[in-house]
C-alpha cells in the first residue's frame, strides 16, 4: 500500500531534523491556522494562489526565493560551525547528515533560492519593461511557478520523511547508483529536480516567447532595456539547457528503477558520461543565473547615476556572445577526468575567452558611472560592491581555467571560495538589488534605506570575511566537504570562515528587519507618483503598485529610454501628454490549474520516490485531468470597461501632474 | 502566420511547401503530401539498409541523406518552416537549437573519445603494459 514508506522513514534518533523539521511544521500550521482563522484564505485563493497576473506570479517566485535562500543559509551556519569545531574532533553532525547538509545546501540554493528569485524577477519586471500587459502564456506560467513550488517542497520533505541525498549538489554516478545510494535521498533529488525542471523549461519558453512577440509598438529589438535582453539571452539558455539535464537525470532515474545501464561501473556503463551531460547543462546554468543579474545592475547603475547606459549596444553583444560560448567551456569542470591536453586546451581557452564578454561589461558599468550624479542607495551600493567582487571571483576563474593551476586546485577550498564568490557577488547581490529597485512598482513603498545599508555592509563584510579565508585554507590543500579535518594550518582560516558567518547572519537580520520595520512604515515610505528612483524604462511611467492591465495604454516606444523621453517632454512642455482615448482591456482570467497540477505533481513525486505505484497512477491521471479541463474551458478574458480604465488612469495623471508643479518649480531658479 | 500574407500567397497561385492556406482542404493536403514523403524516406530507409541494393559500406551514407531528408519534411510540412520575412524568429530559433545540438554532441563526442583513449579499462590497461 504505501510502497517502501514506513514509520521508519522518520529519522527517529536524529534530534536535529525532527526538531527542525517539528518546529517548521509547527510555524507552517501557525500560519495557515491564522490565514484561515483571519478569513484571508479567499482573498489568498483569489489573488495569489489561482491568480495568473505576472507581477503576482514574480512576486510568489521571489518570495519562493527568499525563503529558500534562508533555509539554504542555515545549512551553510551548520557546515561552517561543523568544521570549526570538527579540528581533530567529530563536531556535533555526523558524517552522513553532514553529508545530507552540503548536498541540501548547494541543491536548495541553485535550484530553489537563486533560480525562482531570478526567474521571479524576470517575471515581474520584463513585461513591465517592454511595455505589455502580461506573458504569452499567463496560466502556464502560473503553472511553472508552481511546479517550482513542489520541488522545493518535496526537497523540504526529506528532512523529516527519509533523508536527502550525500552526493553532493551534482548526483556524480557510480555513488548516485542504487548499489552505493540504496535509500531515497538521489530519488528525492531527482524528482525534485525534474517537476521542478519542467517548470522552469516551460518558464524559459513562455519568457523567451513574450521578449520575442509581445513588446509595446515601436520597441523594435534594439530600443529594448538592456535587462530585457539579458532576460532573452537567459531564457534562452534555459530552453537549450534544461532538457539536457531532463534527459541526464532520466537516464540515472532508469539506472536506479529499471535496472539500466547508462552510468553504472558494470555492463557498459560509463560514469564519466554523466559528468560531461551534468556539465553541458551545469555551465550554461551558471549563466542563466548571472545574465539577468548582469542585468539588474545595468538597469541599476544607469538609473542611479542618472545617465543612459554607456555601450548599449556592446552590452547586447557581449550579453549574445556570453549565452552562445558559454555552451563551449563545460569541460573546465573536469579538467582532471583525463580527457588530455589538447581537450584541456581548447576548453580552458574558450573559458578565458568568455571572460572578455564579462571584461567588456564591466567596463560599460564603470564608465556609466563616470562623470555621473551618483546616487548611492541601497541598490547602487549591491551593485558597486557587486562589481568589485565579481572582478575578484572573475580573477580566480580565469585562474582556475589554466588547467595545470585547476590540476592542483581542483575539488579544493579554493573552487568553492570561487563559485560562492561569483554567484554570491554576482547573483545574489543582484537580486537583493533587484529586491529593493523594483520593490516600491511592486508594492506601491519603498524598503527603508538605513537598513537595507546595514544589511549590504554586513553581506559585504561577511561575505569577504568567510570566502577570502577559504581560498587561503583551500591554497594550503584543504578540499572541500571535509567533515573533520586534523591539519593545525587550516584552523585559523575556517574559523575566520566561522566568524565570517556570524557576520552574513548579521546581514539576513538587517534584511528581515528591513522588511518588517518597511512594512510597518509603508505609509511614510509611498511611493506617490510611481517612479521613486528617477526611472528610465518603461516599468516606471505605470502606478506603483501597477494595475492588472499595467499600462491603460500601450506606450509608443521612440528611442532606448522611452520614460526618460516622456519625462523630459512633460517637463520641457511644463504638462503631461494630451489624455488618450481609453478603451476597455482584454484580460486573461485567474485559474487554479497550476496550483491543482502541482498539488497532484507533488503526490506524484513523492509516491515516485517511495514506490506507491498506485498513488503514481492517480496522481499522473489527475494532473492530465486537469489540463484536459483547463484545455475545455470556455471563457478564458474578461473585460475591463473603458470607464474603470479610465479611471485608474487618470488617478495616475494627477500624481503626475502634482509631482510636474513641483519639480517645475524648483527648477525655475536654475 | 498571420491571415493577411496567407491571404496575398494564395490570390498569386504562389505558396511555399506546407504553407497552411485558410481553408482546411489545402491544409489537410498538406499534411497528407508531408506524411506521404515522411513515409517514403522511412521506407527507403529501412530498404536500403536491408537489401543489397546499395554498397555496404555506403548504408551509413545513404542513411544520414535519408534522415536529413527526413528533417527538412517534417521542418517543411508540419512545423511550417519557411523563409518568409514572418519566418524569421522561427528559422532563428532553428539555427540556435542546430547550433547548440552541434556543439553539445559534436563536444560531447569530442571529449569522450579522448577520455576513451587516455583511460582504458582496467584490463586494455594491462594488456598495454605488457
Amino acid at each position: 500500500m504505501f510502497g517502501k514508506l514506513t514509520w521508519d522513514a522518520i529519522p527517529w534518533d536524529q534530534p536535529i531534523p525532527l526538531v527542525a523539521g517539528a518546529v517548521v511544521i509547527v510555524l507552517l500550521l501557525g500560519v495557515i491556522a491564522w490565514v484561515i482563522l483571519k478569513g484571508y484564505l479567499p482573498y489568498l485563493w483569489r489573488e495569489w494562489i489561482t491568480s495568473v497576473d505576472h507581477k503576482r506570479v514574480g512576486v510568489m517566485y521571489t518570495l519562493l526565493g527568499i525563503v529558500m535562500l534562508v533555509r539554504g543559509f542555515i545549512d551553510a551556519i551548520m557546515m561552517r560551525s561543523q568544521q570549526a569545531l570538527a579540528y581533530q574532533a567529530p563536531g556535533y553532525l555526523p558524517p552522513e547528515h553532514y553529508d545530507q547538509i552540503f548536498s541540501a545546501h548547494g541543491t536548495i540554493m541553485i535550484f530553489f533560492g537563486a533560480m525562482p528569485f531570478m526567474i521571479g524577477l524576470m517575471n515581474f519586471a520584463v513585461p513591465l519593461q517592454l511595455g505589455v500587459r502580461d506573458v504569452a502564456f499567463p496560466t502556464l506560467n502560473s503553472t511553472s511557478f508552481w511546479l517550482t513550488a513542489t520541488g522545493a517542497l518535496l526537497v523540504n520533505i526529506s528532512l523529516v520523511v527519509g533523508e536527502f541525498a550525500r552526493t553532493g549538489w551534482l548526483p556524480y554516478p557510480p555513488l548516485s547508483e542504487l548499489a552505493y545510494s540504496p535509500g531515497v535521498g538521489v530519488d528525492y533529488y531527482v524528482w525534485a529536480l525534474q517537476i521542478s525542471g519542467v517548470g522552469t523549461l516551460m518558464s524559459g519558453i513562455n519568457l523567451v516567447t513574450t521578449i520575442l512577440k509581445m513588446r509595446a509598438p515601436g520597441m523594435s529589438y534594439l530600443r529594448m532595456p538592456i535587462y530585457c535582453w539579458t532576460a532573452l539571452a537567459s531564457n534562452l539558455l534555459i530552453v537549450a539547457a534544461f532538457p539536457i539535464l531532463t534527459a541526464t537525470l532520466a537516464m540515472l532515474t532508469l539506472d536506479r528503477y529499471l535496472g539500466f545501464h547508462f552510468f553504472t561501473n558494470t555492463a557498459g556503463g560509463n560514469v564519466m558520461m554523466f559528468v560531461n551531460l551534468i556539465w553541458a547543462w551545469g555551465h550554461p546554468e551558471v549563466y542563466i543565473l548571472v545574465l539577468p543579474a548582469f542585468g539588474i545592475f545595468s538597469e541599476v547603475i544607469s538609473t542611479f547615476s542618472s545617465k543612459p547606459l554607456f555601450g548599449y549596444r556592446s552590452m547586447v553583444m557581449a550579453t549574445m556572445f556570453i549565452c552562445v560560448v558559454s555552451f563551449m567551456v563545460w569541460l573546465h569542470h573536469f579538467f582532471t577526468m583525463g580527457a588530455g591536453a589538447d581537450v584541456n586546451a581548447a576548453f580552458g581557452i574558450a573559458t578565458s575567452i568568455i571572460a572578455v564578454g564579462t571584461g567588456v561589461k564591466v567596463y560599460n558599468w564603470m564608465f556609466t558611472m563616470y562623470g555621473g550624479r551618483i546616487r548611492f542607495a541601497t541598490p547602487m551600493l549591491w551593485s558597486v560592491g557587486f562589481i568589485v567582487t565579481f572582478v575578484i571571483g572573475g580573477m580566480t576563474g580565469v585562474l582556475l581555467a589554466v588547467p595545470p593551476a585547476d590540476f592542483q586546485l581542483h575539488n579544493s577550498l579554493f573552487l568553492v571560495a570561487h563559485f560562492h564568490n561569483v554567484i554570491i557577488g554576482g547573483v545574489v547581490f543582484a537580486a537583493f538589488a533587484g529586491l529593493t529597485y523594483w520593490f516600491p512598482k511592486a508594492f506601491g513603498f519603498r524598503l527603508h534605506e538605513g537598513w537595507g545599508k546595514a544589511a549590504f555592509w554586513f553581506s559585504l563584510a561577511g561575505f569577504y570575511l568567510t570566502f577570502m579565508p577559504l581560498y587561503v585554507a583551500g591554497l594550503l590543500g584543504m578540499t572541500r566537504r571535509l567533515q573533520h579535518y586534523d591539519l593545525a594550518q587550516w584552523r585559523p582560516w575556517v574559523l575566520l570562515a566561522g566568524l565570517g558567518v556570524v557576520v552574513t547572519c548579521l546581514g539576513v537580520a538587517c534584511q528581515i528587519i528591513q522588511l518588517v520595520v518597511s512594512i510597518r512604515e509603508r505609509v511614510e515610505l509611498r511611493d506617490e507618483m510611481g517612479d521613486p528612483w528617477d526611472g528610465r524604462s518603461l516599468e516606471w511611467a505605470t502606478t506603483s503598485p501597477p494595475p492588472a492591465f499595467n499600462f491603460a495604454v500601450l506606450p509608443d516606444v521612440r528611442g532606448e529610454e522611452p520614460y526618460w523621453e516622456i519625462k523630459r517632454r512633460a517637463i520641457e512642455t511644463q504638462q503631461l501628454a494630451d489624455e488618450p482615448e481609453y478603451q476597455a482591456i482584454e484580460m486573461p482570467r485567474n485559474s487554479p490549474t497550476g496550483f491543482i497540477t502541482a498539488f497532484f505533481s507533488t503526490l506524484t513525486g513523492f509516491a515516485l520516490i517511495w514506490h506507491i505505484w498506485w498513488l503514481v497512477v492517480v496522481g499522473l491521471v489527475a494532473a492530465y485531468a486537469v489540463f484536459v479541463w483547463f484545455a475545455w474551458r470556455d471563457q478564458d478574458e474578461y473585460e475591463i470597461p473603458a470607464a474603470e480604465v479610465a479611471a485608474a488612469d487618470r488617478e495616475r495623471r494627477r500624481a503626475r501632474e502634482a509631482w510636474l508643479r513641483a519639480n517645475v518649480r524648483v527648477r525655475e531658479p536654475a | 502566420m498571420t491571415a493577411e500574407s496567407s491571404h496575398t500567397d494564395d490570390e498569386s497561385g504562389d505558396v511555399a511547401p506546407g504553407v497552411e492556406g485558410p481553408n482546411i482542404r489545402a491544409g489537410v493536403q498538406g499534411y497528407l503530401i508531408g506524411l506521404g514523403l515522411a513515409v517514403l524516406l522511412t521506407a527507403a530507409s529501412f530498404y536500403a539498409a536491408g537489401s543489397g541494393l546499395i554498397w555496404g559500406p555506403g548504408i551509413p551514407v545513404a542513411l544520414i541523406v535519408l534522415a536529413i531528408a527526413q528533417i527538412g519534411v517534417h521542418l517543411a510540412f508540419f512545423l511550417h518552416i519557411t523563409t518568409a520575412p514572418d519566418n524569421t524568429n522561427n528559422v532563428l530559433a532553428l539555427a540556435f537549437g542546430v547550433m547548440i545540438v552541434a556543439l553539445v554532441v559534436g563536444g560531447s563526442i569530442w571529449i569522450m573519445d579522448h577520455l576513451n583513449q587516455n583511460m582504458p579499462p582496467m584490463e586494455e590497461m594491462l594488456q598495454m603494459q605488457r
